[in-house]
């Protein structure tokens, strides 16, 4: 008898631990997605009262920014206790979207609410995005041009407006004998950076924080930078997109990247190994005057111990093409809203309101503005208190031209990873010949990988 | 109590082939099916037939893949196994101190891949920053030979516990003999030690042979498959294929890889088992 009982009992620990993996989910039940990525965060957001469910849908969102993943998860949890509709934000690890999304989508409980970055992104998602037309948050949009559209279907919807260009330490270039106002031209901040540089020993700091090619860095150069010459091209041929890039401007691109490189804190070789962080923290730590990155960066600037808004700006990255001093920062976006057409009914509806609350609510537009330090264009936007996105404003009522975001049209990941690996190359062994490499992956890669991405 | 266990083994057995089932045979089965398949997400999948082979063969990212992984696998198999051989050996000898040595070589195993890839990217950078070579995102050799040092470092130490377990049961009456007729320590190594662990042998090849073709953390931490994929080995080129990639074209053709795989690493396996058993004496 008593072997009987011992023998219940164990098939019973085995049974509980076997099971123990599906008894989760059903304990809690609003926890929509299980997080496996260790890299992501998540919270669920119980409703308060169940005496005031809006409606019976619920929201899934997976978010594309880490940056903003608190606010973000704060916003969800004050929508939750204001309405009753549980919001779910789970947020990608960096450079982890498409994978995370990939592997969410397949799920019984998808995210509602997801992101692509413009056509490129959507081609790959489009039978899953919700036309959005005639719905609230698309009523509130400032303008046609950011929606994102497939025909006469409204796919996606922008819900942020960024801008990047060459963030500048005002003391640090006053230190050196210069101001921003003297810099309007690629000539300009050649002679600056190079003058820097020969005077590196003397000064105690660089012209360009590393420019590093690391992962968490390397798209800076390789999407970011390389805009620049797609823009311009596109806009000597009057397109907006191409299947067969034919390099114009690669020179320019060689010019700004040569710039970079050799006027930073470290050796070029050693760029194959610098990192976001690394680069970041030589601009806080008043080690070199220019970083290269985006209004996003604003948040980890300024506060406690780091710059005031007195001792930044951002001033557009000069290549030497078309007219200098009307070329303002490269403004736009590459972040659009979908709404997940396979979800509920309930659940669709229950996004739709969540995004127009975000959009038009005080709560909403005061926590995209003031918390995340977005630019939203949206009708009942607050105005961002972040200093880049004020000089932006600043630069096109000032008659400059923003340059466009013109990424979202490069073919494939693969194509910015070899232009971004032939960089690091050259980098380390700046010859003509690595440099022909870099024009061979960005000009017969575009076609290549424009081929493969777009099979007849 | 035969009978007790007769009537309750369903009980045992069935919590764990059940999760057998739905953890193992079911994705695998599914996944069988999807490299077939074209697809975005396996809700809506669209028969495709073995185009997605096809294309896996065509592909030469692959079979770089295949050839880089090969030629890890041989020199790691070697430098593993002969290094925590020599170990073992070593440390089966009542020195001083070995319980600690041991428990020392041990415990690089203890350590997650992916911590041990970046940390041997960090240090293998500096070494080769400051010998003025080319960094590993850019360094074909460094990264196979930065591959080989770090997973023999990891994998040694539990080799070696796999073969002091085998040398400890080599009967002493069969060592005492050898000494008495005249043998070497060579000859004894060779005729009676190697022969009496021919099963630990086995194991430990079995082990690493599976493991230096199904490695991903390392190679994804250590050198992500730069430059130019020229690292990368079959399990990351799968993932990379199946998830790097956009649009649906892609993810039947990272399935119809692992398939290939799956089967590949199952027939390498069952070869060199067959193999080393043959050796196996009995005691």
């Amino acid at each position: 008898m008593k072997k009987r009982l011992m023998a219940l009992a164990l098939t019973a620990a085995v049974g509980a631990t076997a099971l123990t993996g599906c008894g989760s989910n059903q304990t809690a039940a609003t926890t929509a997605a299980p997080a496996t990525e260790a890299a992501k965060t998540e919270t669920t957001v119980a409703p308060a009262t169940e005496a005031a469910p809006a409606a019976d849908g619920s929201v899934y969102y997976l978010n594309f920014k880490p940056e903003q993943d608190q606010q973000w998860q704060d916003l969800a949890k004050a929508y939750t206790e204001e309405t009753g509709v549980p919001v779910t934000v789970v947020t990608a690890a960096s450079g982890e979207y498409e994978t995370t999304l990939m592997s969410e989508m397949g799920k019984s409980s998808a995210p509602t609410l997801f992101q692509v970055n413009g056509p490129v992104g959507l081609a790959n998602w489009t039978d899953y995005c919700y036309d959005l037309a005639g719905t609230d948050i698309y009523n509130e949009l400032t303008s046609e041009g950011f929606a994102l559209k497939d025909g006469d279907a409204v796919k996606g919807i922008a819900y942020v407006v960024e801008s990047y260009g060459i963030i500048t330490n005002k003391s640090l270039l006053e230190k050196a004998g210069y101001t921003v106002e003297e810099i309007d031209s690629f000539e300009d901040l050649k002679k600056v950076a190079e003058d820097i540089t020969a005077r590196k020993d003397e000064l105690g700091f660089a012209a360009f924080s590393s420019a590093g090619m690391d992962g968490s860095s390397d798209w800076r150069f390789k999407t970011h930078l390389a805009n620049l010459p797609i823009y311009f091209e596109y806009q000597a041929d009057g397109i907006g997109a191409t299947d067969a890039i034919k390099g114009t401007y690669l020179d320019n691109y060689k010019n700004i990247w040569d710039l970079y490189i050799n006027n930073s804190t470290c050796e070029p070789a050693d760029l194959a190994a610098k990192t976001g962080d690394d680069s970041r923290n030589e601009f806080l730590a008043g080690e070199a005057v220019f970083f290269q990155n985006g209004s996003w960066e604003y948040g980890n600037l300024t506060g406690e111990g780091k710059f005031t808004d007195d001792d930044l700006a951002m001033i557009p990255i000069y290549v030497g093409v078309g007219d200098e001093a009307n070329q303002g920062l490269c403004t736009g976006t590459e972040n659009y809203w979908c709404v997940n057409a396979e979800a509920e009914e309930a659940d669709i509806q229950a996004t739709l309101d969540f995004m127009a609350w975000c959009v038009t609510s005080e709560e909403g537009t005061n926590a995209m503005a003031n918390e995340m330090g977005f630019v939203i264009p949206f009708k009942n936007a607050v105005e961002s208190p972040n200093l880049f996105v004020k000089q932006d404003v600043a630069y096109t009522n000032a008659g400059k031209l923003p340059v466009s975001w013109n990424f979202p049209t490069m073919p494939s990941e693969e194509w910015k990873n070899g232009v971004g690996q032939a960089l690091t190359a050259y980098a380390a062994d700046q010859t003509d010949a690595n440099w022909a490499e870099v024009v061979t992956a960005f000009v017969e890669g575009w076609a290549t990988e424009y081929a493969l991405a777009n099979p007849q | 109590m035969e009978k007790a266990l007769k009537k309750y083994s369903p009980l045992f057995v069935i919590p764990t082939f059940a999760a057998f089932v739905i953890g193992f045979i079911i994705p695998f089965a599914e996944g069988l099916y999807l490299s077939f398949c074209q697809f975005t997400t396996v809700k809506n999948a669209k028969w495709v037939g073995i185009a997605n082979y096809q294309r896996a063969f065509a592909d030469e990212s692959f079979t770089n893949a295949l050839g880089f992984t090969v030629s890890y696998a041989v020199v790691s198999i070697v430098v593993i196994n002969v290094i925590a051989l020599g170990l073992a050996l070593l440390l089966t000898r009542k020195l001083k101190g070995t319980n600690i040595f041991r428990t020392i070589f041990f415990m690089p195993n203890l350590i997650g891949g992916i911590v041990l890839g970046y940390i041997w990217q960090i240090l293998i950078n500096c070494v080769l920053s400051i010998v003025g070579e080319p960094l590993l995102a850019l360094n074909e050799t460094a990264g196979y030979w930065g591959l080989i040092i770090l997973t023999a470092w990891q994998q040694i130490g539990y080799m070696m516990i796999i073969y002091i377990a085998g040398l400890q049961n080599v009967p002493g009456e069969l060592l005492e003999a050898a000494e008495i007729d005249g043998a070497n320590a060579i000859t004894t190594l060779l005729k009676v030690k190697i022969p009496m662990i021919m099963s630990s042998i086995t194991i430990c090849v079995f082990l690493t042979l599976t493991n230096s073709f199904k490695l991903f953390d390392q190679n994804l931490a250590l050198t992500a498959g730069d430059p130019k994929h020229m690292t990368e080995m079959l399990a990351l080129n799968i993932y990379n294929t199946f998830y790097a990639r956009a649009g649906a074209q892609w993810k039947g053709l990272g399935q119809a890889k692992a398939v290939i795989f799956c089967i590949l690493v199952i027939a390498i396996s069952m070869i060199q088992l067959k193999a080393t058993r043959s050796k196996e004496v009995q005691q």
